[in-house]
């Protein structure tokens, strides 16, 4: 850890800017990284984990394969069921992207089940905030700040979040349904008291995932109908690591964030509709603009999630005031600009 | 201190009934829930508008006036104690549910709409506002998102931070933040989870948008009594160990059990050292199936006696024992003073023996109420406020079982805030660099200082003040000095 702090103060005196970088299997995700690598892979290692307390804290270049391994041989999972998009995903770059998986919009997301971070600023000081209890309102919430920070506000050192039980069974179930009808579906079965954790729908088919103990299961099938998708699990993994056939292909990828009763978006492309209908993927080359205009109508906003070209910035831009204060939170906590500069917003 | 030319221009803005300056109108707002603390407002401004909170904010902003935003009052940590140099911003008026979305399960509303009201309103839906503080009745959601409020059900529903998608919020210089959105999330940083738990120092809320969710189809509560609080403890951990996640798991002590049978009848065991309330949900089947599975774990936990509330009437008085425990301790004794630290659950036994052990010293009894579920502690030091030195010999054994939390790994507040009670102890648990961090968070956001000044967090002059005294049983050896 001292060498990651070295090369941060080293860095204040050369004002070099730092590009912080774990695993990588993010680097295609925001703005283009630039500046000398801030290499935080060694720092890896689950720090504290006692199941009984639902509480985990790594390190955070801790592969998310070892914390669920971890997780899972003691019948506990991540909540926010995160994408790791590629084999050494860290925990750190998870959280600093803030990325969630299909459970998000029935059990929240990365930022929900944090409780604290061991932060390194642009300062070169190391700060602990939150901490290692489930309830905690002592400060600023600056832990959950860093959620989809994309590591611009400090280096994330270390993590501690909550844990759930993993549920005893899963069954996925399946409906023919076209896109409006399926939107409407989903939301109205999210108001009824049902053991739904994930809800999603793709060329004309309707999936969604149950998930607890037997009885309860088989009593919702019994109320649901539909059929029994058989390769449930695979899909649902296919869906949050995007190796679905839907997200091939050179095009670029946007990822809609929109009010979950919003009805299919007017725009050309291949759609697919996850998070109970509050996550929209979009495979098109429609200009940039239209896109955006067209999330900002409904009430969400647009990103650009994957593409070669991301002249049009990646992130839907903020309102004047909003970016104001982006930017003096920025000035605060990395005074020197040092920190994966550009990667959310070209202004800082 | 507030000056009549700053009266006068705040009546300008507003009818002259929503500008209170005489002695006897302002007094009902002296005090927040934390009695022990008060000072009569400089001034007390009701708008019920935005652009009137707008016009205010920027009339202060520019004479450089304090302003302390107030909910409902019901805060237990002084967060909405007044100064007599600020305004004091009551939002009571706003007070209207602004829209109900079945379909998507949303509610917009008023900051000063009551917590209980919103899931009134969204009863004839099926659905319900999950965090339910034990002041629901009365507690604004303003309040609530200020103070990042917890209830009985958070260790499976959250807290306040993950059930409200957005906020509305102006800040001292007048300019409208709009934070989060209808959408799971929004662009940019999430200032939306940063609002949770400011304690109204970094802008003022106007509006609320909050999550609902499907009413369960069915709720089973299991009461079960302990002749030993450690067997209670490791009855806790063994439900959890379990992987059953109990949408309420509250204990309470024998003195609390004693003031709750007392106060409302609700048919807990006074023999017991202990008892826990396990609180399971969902469908029918799921419940039916869960209960058991609690049933055999506390058949070898060591309870001495466990039942299932054998219809909803009877599992409603099962918890208005514990949400009324507090009234109900007050019946004990002429004031008490509610604590709110929070430790890993498995520091539970040590830390209850040590607050026995500070109880025996400080001459003070006190009963425990306990969110066990979440590890949030409320130990109710029962004093008389008329016995000379008994409020400091309070808040000095208060001081004590706060740092006793810290230093088991937890934290001096889980839900009730800082405010003025716990801003000592804020020394105890960050490190200069860490309050530096907060002061210029809040520096982002309000420069001059003017929101809510002095609450929260404290000054490093002060910590550094204390940090040489402090061994002196946490009293401050000079209350001359200034407080903030
Ligand atoms: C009997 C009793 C039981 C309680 N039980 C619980 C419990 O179970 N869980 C729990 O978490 N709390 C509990 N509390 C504490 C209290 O009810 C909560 O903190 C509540 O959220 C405060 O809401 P309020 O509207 O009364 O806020 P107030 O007390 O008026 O204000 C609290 C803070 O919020 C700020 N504020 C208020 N409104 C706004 C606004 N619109 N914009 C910006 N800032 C604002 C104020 O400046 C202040 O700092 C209890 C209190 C009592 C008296």
């Amino acid at each position: 850890m001292q060498a990651i702090i070295d090369q941060v103060h080293a860095a204040i005196a050369a004002q070099t800017p730092l590009q912080i970088r774990a695993g990588g299997s993010k680097d295609w995700y925001g703005n283009a990284p630039t500046g000398q690598l801030l290499d935080l892979s060694a720092h890896s290692g689950i720090v504290e984990y006692e199941p009984v307390e639902l509480v985990l804290t790594a390190k955070a270049g801790t592969p998310l394969a070892e914390i669920e391994a971890v997780l899972a041989a003691n019948g506990q999972m991540l909540s926010f069921e995160p994408p790791h998009y590629g084999a050494h995903a860290t925990l750190g770059g998870t959280l600093a992207c803030g990325f969630a998986g299909p459970r998000r919009a029935f059990a929240g997301s990365a930022r929900d089940a944090l409780l604290g971070v061991q932060l390194l600023d642009g300062r070169g000081d190391v700060l602990n905030f939150g901490g290692k209890v489930i309830k905690n309102v002592a400060g600023y919430d600056v832990s959950r700040l860093m959620a989809g920070a994309m590591g611009t506000l400090g280096v994330i050192l270390q993590a501690s979040f909550k844990v759930l039980p993993r549920p005893a069974q899963e069954v996925t179930l399946q409906f023919e349904l076209d896109q409006d009808n399926a939107i409407l579906r989903m939301n109205q079965l999210a108001g009824l008291p049902l053991p739904i954790s994930a809800a999603a729908w793709v060329g004309g088919v309707m999936m969604l995932r149950l998930e607890g103990s037997g009885p309860g299961i088989h009593a919702a099938q019994v109320k649901l109908g539909g059929e029994v998708n058989p390769h449930g699990a695979a899909f649902w993994l296919a869906a949050r690591e995007q190796t679905a056939a839907l997200f091939g292909g050179d095009m670029p990828l946007w990822r809609l964030s929109v009010p979950a009763t919003t009805p299919p978006i007017d725009l050309p492309g291949k759609q697919a509709v996850t998070w109970g209908g509050a996550q929209r993927w979009l495979k098109s080359d429609v200009p940039a603009g239209h896109i955006r205009s067209a999330a900002a109508e409904a009430g969400g906003h647009a990103t650009l999630f994957r593409a070669a070209d991301k002249s049009a910035g990646v992130f839907q831009p903020l309102p004047k005031a909003m970016l104001a204060l982006h930017q003096r939170l920025k000035q605060q906590f990395d005074p020197h600009g040092i920190l994966n500069r550009g990667r959310l917003y070209a202004e800082f | 201190m507030i000056s009549a030319s700053l009266i006068r221009d705040l009546q300008t803005l507003l009818p002259a009934s929503a500008v209170l300056s005489v002695r006897e109108d302002v007094a009902p707002y002296a005090s927040d829930g934390l009695s022990a603390f008060q000072c009569q407002p400089g001034v007390v401004v009701l708008p019920d508008t935005e652009t009137q909170v707008i016009a205010i904010l920027r009339l202060c902003h520019a004479a450089g006036v304090p302003v302390i935003a107030r909910g409902a009052g019901t805060g237990l940590s002084g967060g909405a104690l007044p100064r007599e140099d600020a305004v004091l911003l009551g939002l009571a008026k706003f007070n209207k549910i602004l829209h109900l979305d079945p379909l998507a399960r949303t509610m917009r509303v008023q900051p000063g709409v009551r917590n209980l009201a919103i899931s009134e309103a969204a009863a004839p839906h099926g659905l319900y506002y999950a965090p339910d503080p034990s002041s629901q009745i009365a507690c604004s959601i303003g309040g609530n998102v200020a103070e990042n409020s917890g209830g009985v059900h958070c260790l499976k529903y959250g807290l306040t931070v993950n059930n409200v998608m957005r906020v509305r919020a102006v800040t001292i210089d007048g300019e409208v933040l709009e934070l989060g959105g209808e959408a799971l999330d929004s662009p940019g940083y999430d200032l939306l989870a940063l609002m949770h738990g400011s304690e109204g120092m970094l802008a003022v809320i106007t509006e609320v948008t909050v999550k609902l969710l499907a009413k369960p189809e069915r709720a089973q509560v299991v009461l079960a009594a302990f002749d030993r609080i450690e067997t209670a403890g490791a009855a806790v951990s063994a439900i959890i160990a379990g992987g059953i996640l109990p949408a309420g798991l509250e204990m309470m002590d024998k003195p609390a059990i004693e003031a709750a049978e007392a106060f409302v009848h609700a048919g807990y065991p006074l023999d017991a050292a202990a008892i826990l309330l396990v609180e399971v949900d969902g469908t029918n089947e799921e419940v039916s199936d869960d209960v058991l599975r609690v049933h055999d774990i506390l058949a070898v936990s060591g309870a001495t006696e466990f039942r299932t509330a054998s219809n909803e009437a009877e599992r409603l008085k099962f918890w208005a024992g514990r949400k009324n425990a507090f009234p109900a301790v007050g019946r004990l004794s002429p004031d008490y003073y509610c604590m709110d630290g929070t430790i890993p659950r498995r520091a539970l036994p040590t830390v209850l023996h040590g607050i026995a052990l500070l109880s025996a010293q400080y001459g003070l009894r006190v009963a425990n109420v306990f969110h066990a579920g979440d590890g949030n502690l409320h130990p109710l030091i029962l004093y008389d406020a008329n016995t000379p030195g008994e409020l400091e010999k309070t808040e000095a054994f208060g001081a004590k079982i706060l740092e006793l939390c810290v230093a088991h790994g937890g934290t001096i507040t889980g839900e009730h805030g800082v405010g003025v009670e716990k801003i000592d102890q804020m020394c105890v648990q960050f490190r200069p660099l860490e309050l530096q961090a907060f002061h210029a968070v809040k520096a982002a956001f309000d420069p001059q200082g003017l929101l809510n000044p002095g609450k929260a967090v404290p000054t490093l002059h002060r910590c550094a003040e204390l940090g040489a005294m402090h061994v002196h049983g946490g009293q401050l050896p000079h209350p001359e000095l200034p407080r903030f």
